[in-house]
């Protein structure tokens, strides 16, 4: 091994040496979530409290830890209580009062508070807690038929089955070449061993040794080293987890964002000393084999835009830069991730930028996430301090630095063109391309733009190999993708899953269905340039080209769940007028164009719209996918398009019968007093903010529909559900 | 070395001017300039926007050119509590414009606008990331998850009298 390798090794023991002589390895760990969602839920005073508790308690082998967002967001605050060799425990929707129970229930008297737990409602006990691997690689043809053997086997060896709580879990990233349908691999709690075995005399001896005899089968223990491996043995026991495969996230929820000796000790910084002893082309072959595309949205292959940038010409200044500005207003995954684990983008921009011949890089991120701009700030302050960036990087020679920029509120600028004008501090206004940012970038030399998740992914590519990555999704979407899951679904968050996974699954089994038993009918995915996916094709997997198939996009990642409550073309011009608002106005058919349909699905919402103006609005939506300089004016049209195409007869709806099933659009709804209700309270009367509400004391009231404006303040007050919406 | 003159820039962001003039490319920082002031003073007014374009050597032009581009700068005060009201999708499913409206009934004010009080500001947001939390308010640096619009009234209520909130 080289120079830079060896640095990494010291660095790697120094940080090693002092997390074993602080003793954190044998204590208590209890953790915390600090991103914006938990802060937001009351993350702040929960650790406040603990760190009260733990003081006052005088204990000294309990220690409060803060970590990023785990994507439970549904469920925060969330608290990880870890006890040396116990069942990891965690907490959910903790308050002030729950601290109180748990400390003193848990921590001091030893007592897990199963009512209080994560997920698990049911307040039973497992023995063990066994995760299968599920996934294609280890189980072709699905897990079920391993569950009734398992569940068999235990029988006839005279262990009760209930007595183990069994999840199928997603790929932990442990297959070798060659090893599909090979081999299974399945995780025991609470030792938190995973043991790896090919036939069902294997088995037996596991379930033997193991839940009969309460051993180790230690001869199918397998101590490789999985990149999700920390995640698993933490999170494993919870169903929202173990379905998902995380390696952009690995560490989101895990380490403190804030220390880099956390992120060192969970693989940080190795893959960059290999790369740094080798030849970018390498670097360049691998990322390219890999199979990595774009996860911005375009999903371009990521090696050949690195390739064209180094070979471009022979202009010795050349950047990298991270898209951070996320723009499509339903999205969170970048956030979370620079709020959980900055340290994995800053090496990824650092290994992309050695590949590409870059010395400088710039990550650009939106003003509105404070939080993630600040840990960055102080990542990139001490990776500096390391010689992790800056001159002479891990003694290998290579000199890179990188530079925060922030946006201010401009969607557009998270097209590349924009972005770079943004950079330079001019308005953010997009280009023609060519040329593109790899033959003419910021200052006019060659630029690498990717985003947050793509240069995530970096690191584990380079640390596992272009092999590894490629086995993970499907023929032509490689690798995993994040995504934020909100709207209508129970267990709202981030989930990142293998592509190709069905977005039933997604929804159902990690999402926990719609809430308040309500009808999924629709998935919006690709935010304002994508479309909605109706819930008939729930059994799509979910990769970039079977996405485009069904009329929607994969997008960034943002993917909110409808129910039978929501309005297409409500839903329709919702996005339209964001994306009208953010049009920056270079072009005419993006900025008069979408001013257009906006105004044709205003009347339509008005009840006021004819059949000629679906006609319009495909005809300009066409016009304009054609015509703009720009994607945000070739996408705007999309969830117009796409909701006609799936959801036409809801805008006639709207047209004929002048309705809006949903009741969303509040011009079409008719808001009238149940006369065998009233009770004449005069409430209603007080509270319409156009006195329209007529009626006597103790009378039945009547609502002036001329006037009305349908503002559903009477419906919202009466006391005796006698206002009727219609 | 200029300090601040009374109405000019403070002496800490003449500092940061005077420091991205050393490096290359000065005039791209002119974007990181204006979050400082308005991070400071609330808004950009036409006298600062002057100064900066005089101290960092860039046209008047350019700098209220790229002032009005991004939405996130302001060229008016706001309120002294700046209600933020998030219109991102998950917000939006959520029922984000049934809050806003409620809040344009409650202050007699349209989005954008101060009440004639100066006490309240209406804004709005376009995702700040905590979609699960959904619909969002915040109001300053406080965040209020789930909002619906009948706690509107009560939360106007409690901001006025001083709780909760950071002035
Ligand atoms: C209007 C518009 C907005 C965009 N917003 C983003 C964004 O917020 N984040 C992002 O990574 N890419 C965004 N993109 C895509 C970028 O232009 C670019 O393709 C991407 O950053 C390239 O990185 P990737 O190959 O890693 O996906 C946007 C594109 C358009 C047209
Ligand atoms: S398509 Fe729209 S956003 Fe893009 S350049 Fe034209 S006007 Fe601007
Ligand atoms: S609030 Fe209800 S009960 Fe009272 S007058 Fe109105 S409709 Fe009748
Ligand atoms: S919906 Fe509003 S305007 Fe219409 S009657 Fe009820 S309170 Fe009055
Ligand atoms: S849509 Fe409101 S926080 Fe994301």
């Amino acid at each position: 091994m080289g120079q830079a390798f060896d640095f990494y090794q010291i660095l790697f023991d120094q940080h090693n040496h002092a997390y074993e002589a602080s003793g954190e390895k044998d204590k208590i760990i209890i953790q915390v979530g600090a991103a914006t969602c938990e802060i937001a839920a009351g993350a702040d005073p929960v650790a406040r409290e603990f760190e009260k508790l733990i003081q006052a308690s005088g204990r000294k082998d309990i220690l409060l830890k803060r970590v990023g967002c785990t994507g439970r967001c549904a469920r925060e605050p969330v608290v990880g209580v870890f006890v040396p060799g116990g069942m990891p425990v965690k907490y959910e929707q903790v308050t002030l009062a729950k601290v109180q129970t748990i400390f003193q229930t848990h921590l001091q008297q030893g007592q897990p508070v199963a009512e209080l737990m994560l997920d698990k409602k049911t307040g039973k006990f497992y023995e063990y807690v066994v995760i299968l691997c599920s996934s294609g690689q280890c189980s072709p043809s699905g897990g079920k038929q391993l569950e009734t053997k398992l569940r068999s086997r235990l029988h006839a060896r005279g262990v009760d089955p209930q007595s183990i709580r069994l999840f199928h879990g997603g790929c932990m990233g442990l297959c070798p070449a060659g090893s599909k349908g090979k081999q299974r691999v399945m995780m025991v709690f609470p030792e938190k061993i995973l043991y790896l075995f090919h036939n069902d005399q294997e088995l037996d001896e596991i379930i033997d040794l193991q839940f009969a005899r309460h051993q180790t089968a230690e001869k199918y223990i397998t101590h490789a080293d999985f990149i999700t491996e920390q995640f698993f043995r933490l999170y494993g026991d919870v169903a929202f987890f173990n379905k998902q495969t995380r390696l952009t996230l690995r560490n989101s929820g895990l380490v403190d964002p804030e220390s880099l000796s956390d992120y060192i000790r969970n693989k940080g910084y190795e893959a960059l000393a290999r790369v740094l002893d080798g030849d970018p082309g390498f670097v360049i072959d691998e990322i390219t084999r890999s199979g990595l595309r774009g996860r911005g949205g375009g999903g371009f292959p990521t090696g050949v835009k690195w390739k064209n940038a180094r070979t471009y010409s022979n202009d010795p200044i050349r950047y990298v830069v991270c898209n951070a500005d996320e723009g499509d207003p339903g999205a969170f995954m970048d956030r979370s991730a620079l709020e959980g684990d900055p340290y994995i983008i800053i090496e990824g921009m650092t290994i992309g930028g050695f590949a590409v011949g870059a010395q400088r890089g710039y990550l650009y991120v939106r003003a509105e996430y404070p939080l993630a701009i600040k840990r960055l700030e102080m990542a990139i302050e001490n990776a500096g301090k390391h010689q992790l960036l800056g001159k002479n990087i891990m003694n290998s020679g290579f000199d890179f630095d990188l530079e925060i920029r922030l946006g201010a509120g401009a969607f557009v600028c998270g097209e590349e063109t924009a972005l770079m004008y943004s950079i330079e501090g001019k308005r953010g206004q997009p280009r023609i391309r060519p040329p593109y940012p790899t033959q003419a970038g910021l200052w006019g030399h060659p630029t690498v733009i990717n985003n947050v998740e793509t240069w995530a992914n970096v690191p584990t590519i380079m640390l596992f190999g272009a092999d590894w990555f490629s086995r993970l999704g499907t023929e032509k979407s490689k690798g995993t993708k994040v995504f934020a899951l909100a709207g209508k679904v129970n267990n709202t968050g981030l989930v990142e899953v293998p592509m190709g996974t069905t977005l039933r699954d997604i929804i159902e089994d990690i999402g926990g269905g719609i809430p308040n038993g309500k009808q999924l009918k629709a998935i919006q995915t690709g935010g304002p340039s994508g479309g909605c996916i109706p819930a008939s094709r729930i059994d799509t997997p979910v990769d970039y080209e079977n996405l485009a198939a069904i009329g929607s996009i994969m997008g960034s990642g943002g993917m909110i769940v409808l129910d039978e409550d929501d309005c297409m073309v409500a839903t329709a011009k919702f996005f339209l007028e964001f994306t009208q608002s953010e049009s920056c106005g270079k072009c005419v058919p993006c900025r008069e164009g979408t001013l257009r349909m906006l105004e044709i699905l205003e009347r339509i919402t008005c009840g006021k719209g004819t059949h000629e103006d679906l006609d319009k609005l495909e005809r300009l939506g066409r016009l304009i996918q054609k015509t703009s300089l720009c994607g945000l004016g070739q996408t705007a049209p999309n969830p117009v398009l796409s909701a006609l195409e799936n959801f036409r007869e809801e805008f006639i709806q709207h047209i004929d019968e002048k309705r809006c099933a949903a009741h969303q659009c509040q011009q079409l709804i008719r808001y009238e007093i149940d006369a065998e209700k009233c009770v004449g309270c005069t409430l209603c009367a007080r509270r319409c903010p156009v006195s329209c509400i007529s009626g006597k004391a103790k009378e039945v009231h009547v609502i002036d529909q001329d006037k009305c404006i349908k503002c559903g303040e009477c419906y919202n007050v009466c006391k005796f559900d006698a206002v009727m919406k219609n | 070395m200029a300090t601040a003159t009374k109405d000019g820039l403070e002496s800490d962001i003449v500092k940061f001017i005077s420091q991205c003039r050393k490096k290359e490319h000065p005039e791209s920082y002119l974007i990181a300039v204006l979050h400082k002031v308005q991070e400071k003073y609330g808004y950009l007014s036409q006298d600062h926007m002057n100064e900066v374009a005089q101290r960092l050597q860039v046209p008047t032009s350019t700098v209220s050119g790229v002032a009005t581009f991004y939405h996130f700068f302001r060229l008016r005060p706001r309120g002294k509590y700046a209600i933020s009201v998030c219109l991102g999708t998950a917000c939006f499913v959520k029922g984000a414009d049934k809050v806003l409206n409620a809040f344009q009934t409650e202050l007699g004010i349209e989005m954008g606008e101060t009440t004639a009080d100066g006490l309240f500001s209406l804004e709005n947001t376009r995702c700040l990331g905590v979609c699960a939390l959904a619909p969002v308010v915040t109001i300053n640096d406080t965040v209020y998850s789930k909002v619906t619009a009948n706690q509107v009234p009560e939360l106007i209520r409690q901001v006025k009298s001083g709780k909760n909130v950071e002035g």
